[in-house]
């Protein structure tokens, strides 16, 4: 059910860049054709699951649980199969904008917290030198096959410690751990690709590691950042598993929410899609709104390539 | 401004056999524009870089004036140094890449501008004070770099080949200006470069380094007259210094139809060699009659460059690689043509075959 959601999103996302792709090449107009057409159909398949799950959200209950949502476009003028019930059933239940509120508590600590440690760890990993630093870096990227579902028990564990099980900080914090060793790996990689000599020359300028971080380092990675920040928002805001342990059922999230309304045996689910394009909404808005720091040539100018 | 010195100092990077850097020392003046120079690897760079505490020193000290600066940090080291490829902050302006470091030492607002100012008028900057480096031509991203080290006074300048990013003409003017600016502000300063053309035009002294070792160091026109050893003939001038072998005889080398007389010292310096290296400049040849001793070539190539032309010729029954002798631009012989070339005794220069070195005139 999170993967429908999670997979809604990540379609509109995907459409999203490969228009861009489509765009980009403007400049010279020699008969890249066939390419921009191959691309364009490959975006249309891309999207036909998304599709589906619209024109799903749009009918009635029995006509989704009796046939195909592709029979729609036999007759596609016919408004009368059309219907808003899911979305005024879904939107009318009133512990769906608490389920809102509740992921906006979840997501946004959860996106946060990881990216500024993980910003000082890469900034570490790249500029300072210390003993062990690449044992330390292969071990914390090493913890990336490490499934999630197998530190459940001892988080749990852990934080039964400090009695926090069930509160907000608990999904933070699991959040954080879960997806601190790709952005350690991601935002490493990318300050490594940094020109050098700025460092050098900040610190021949007098400037402190502290001083470099916030001044130089950070602006400069705001793409890296970006692109990890609607990562982990993503995911933080479809996850179903980590929000059901570690969070109490009087607090649910949109995705908990979303479960509930269907029901235990799941006879409810044409309500499912409407509630999926109601939850993608913010994951969009989150996406369109970071998309702009993908910017090439951030350093441009910087040095002389 | 102060004197800098070289003790000793090596630098051995981690998981190299042998040094970049290896025990050099070098005096550098107050107020003296110092040019070290050499081909790629002969840890110039690494020098320079010593000197500014982004490598360490593994042994050996370097002295700024009185202080020992080995295990300084670099800010405290009171230097400014000019990047290669100027690593300007990118996301600031001009006016903010200028004042960072005074921002750094914990310098007031009005003060800093006041500096900037300064700066920026010197260098002609004054309207790109508000741009970001990306809207700035490549000279003036340079010349921003060049500010960014002025505005600090510091005691010592460091520039690692700061004009190796422009075209060539900018390149020949912004020479002359860091050199004239360097003149006026009278701040020592070491300067890194490969380009010998650079290294003879803007330097007071220069040191000429290979492969970690200090070749020599001298004025720019002592090191092209008296080159201590043979690296030094070939790297310094240009086109480069003619080496040839000659065989020795009892009074005299011989290349070609070519004969140097030796004197008692230079023999005796030879020991048992029987063959010399012979150097001669482009434009110690002057062509000569058949009559007249000389070495007999074939011109391969004539470049014409207007107030000079130079011939580029194999020697007849040699099988020495190609020489270089200047010609007169007006009356330049013809490709494939035959040319008898003779040079004055005083001219030649002599080096050892095994060690190298200059062998006494």
């Amino acid at each position: 059910m999170t993967q429908t959601a999670a997979a809604g999103s990540l379609r509109s996302a995907d459409k999203a860049m490969a228009t861009d792709t489509v765009l980009a090449p403007k400049g010279r107009r020699n008969g890249v054709l066939a390419v921009r057409i191959v691309v364009l159909l490959l975006c249309l398949l891309w999207l036909v699951p998304t599709v589906g799950l619209l024109v799903s959200s749009f009918r009635s209950e029995e006509a989704v649980d009796s046939s195909g949502w592709w029979t729609v476009f036999s007759s596609p003028l016919d408004f009368s199969q059309w219907t808003l019930q899911n979305y005024s059933e879904v939107l009318g239940e009133n512990e769906m904008g608490t389920a809102f509120v509740n992921s906006l508590v979840v997501a946004v600590p959860a996106t946060i917290i990881p990216i500024m440690m993980a910003a000082f760890a890469a900034y570490a990993f790249t500029f300072m030198r210390f003993k062990g630093r690449d044992t330390l870096f292969v071990i914390m990227v090493g913890l990336l096959v490490v499934p999630l579902q197998v530190a459940f028990v001892p988080l749990l564990q852990l934080l039964g410690g400090f009695g926090l099980v069930g509160t907000f900080p608990a999904v933070w914090l699991a959040h954080t751990g879960f997806g601190m060793p790709l952005a350690i790996y991601i935002l490493r990689n990318y300050m490594a690709s940094l020109p050098r000599s700025i460092i050098e020359s900040a610190e021949v300028d007098g400037a402190s590691h502290f001083r470099t971080f916030w001044s130089l380092i950070m602006p400069m990675s705001v793409p890296a950042l970006a692109a990890f920040a609607i990562f982990q928002f993503l995911w933080v805001w479809n996850d179903l598993l980590v929000a059901l342990i570690f969070l109490q059922t009087d607090t649910p999230v949109v995705t908990s929410q979303l479960r509930n309304l269907i029901g235990e045996l799941g006879q409810q689910w044409h309500l499912l899609t409407a509630g999926a394009f109601i939850s993608i909404t913010v994951p969009l808005i989150v996406f369109f709104a970071l998309q702009r720091f993908f910017v090439r040539g951030l350093t441009a100018g910087s040095v002389k390539g | 401004m102060a004197i800098v010195t070289y003790d000793q100092a090596s630098c051995v990077y981690p998981g190299a056999t042998s040094p970049s850097v290896d025990k050099l020392d070098l005096e550098i003046r107050d107020g003296e524009f110092m040019v070290l120079v050499g081909p790629s690897g002969c840890g110039k760079s690494t020098s320079l870089r010593m000197l500014a505490g982004l490598e360490e020193v593994s042994s050996g000290t370097i002295h700024i004036g009185e202080r020992d600066v080995s295990r300084m940090p670099p800010k405290d080291r009171d230097i400014a140094m000019v990047f290669q490829n100027y690593a300007l902050y990118p996301h600031m302006t001009v006016a903010d890449n200028m004042g960072f470091a005074l921002k750094m030492a914990g310098m007031g607002k009005e003060e800093r501008a006041t500096k900037i100012k300064e700066a920026a008028k010197l260098l002609d900057l004054e309207d790109y004070l508000d741009r970001k480096p990306k809207a700035l031509s490549g000279g003036q991203r340079q010349r921003v770099a060049m500010g960014r080290a002025i505005v600090r006074e510091p005691q010592v300048f460091l520039m690692d080949e700061p004009l190796s990013n422009l075209d060539a003409k900018l390149r020949v003017s912004t020479r002359s200006q860091i050199a004239s600016l360097q003149r006026r502000l009278d701040v020592t300063t070491v300067y890194v470069t490969h380009d010998q053309v650079e290294a003879m035009t803007m330097g007071d002294r220069v040191a000429v380094l290979k492969d970690g070792l200090l070749q020599q160091v001298d004025t720019p026109l002592n090191l092209y007259d008296r080159p201590r050893n043979a690296f030094v003939a070939g790297f310094i001038g240009s086109p480069a210094m003619n080496l040839m072998t000659g065989t020795v005889t009892e009074e005299a080398a011989k290349v070609g139809d070519l004969t140097i007389p030796l004197d008692a010292e230079t023999r005796s310096k030879l020991g048992g060699d029987k063959e010399v290296t012979v150097g001669i400049r482009p434009e110690a040849f002057t062509r000569v009659g058949a009559d007249e001793p000389g070495l007999d070539a074939t011109i391969n190539v004539v470049e014409e460059l207007g107030a000079d032309a130079f011939v580029y010729a194999s020697l007849v029954g040699s099988d020495e690689g190609e020489i270089v002798a200047r010609h007169d631009a007006r009356s330049v012989p013809e490709r494939g043509k035959p040319i008898r070339l003779g040079v004055l005794r005083e001219k030649v220069h002599l080096f050892s075959v095994t060690t190298g070195e200059r062998l006494p005139d």
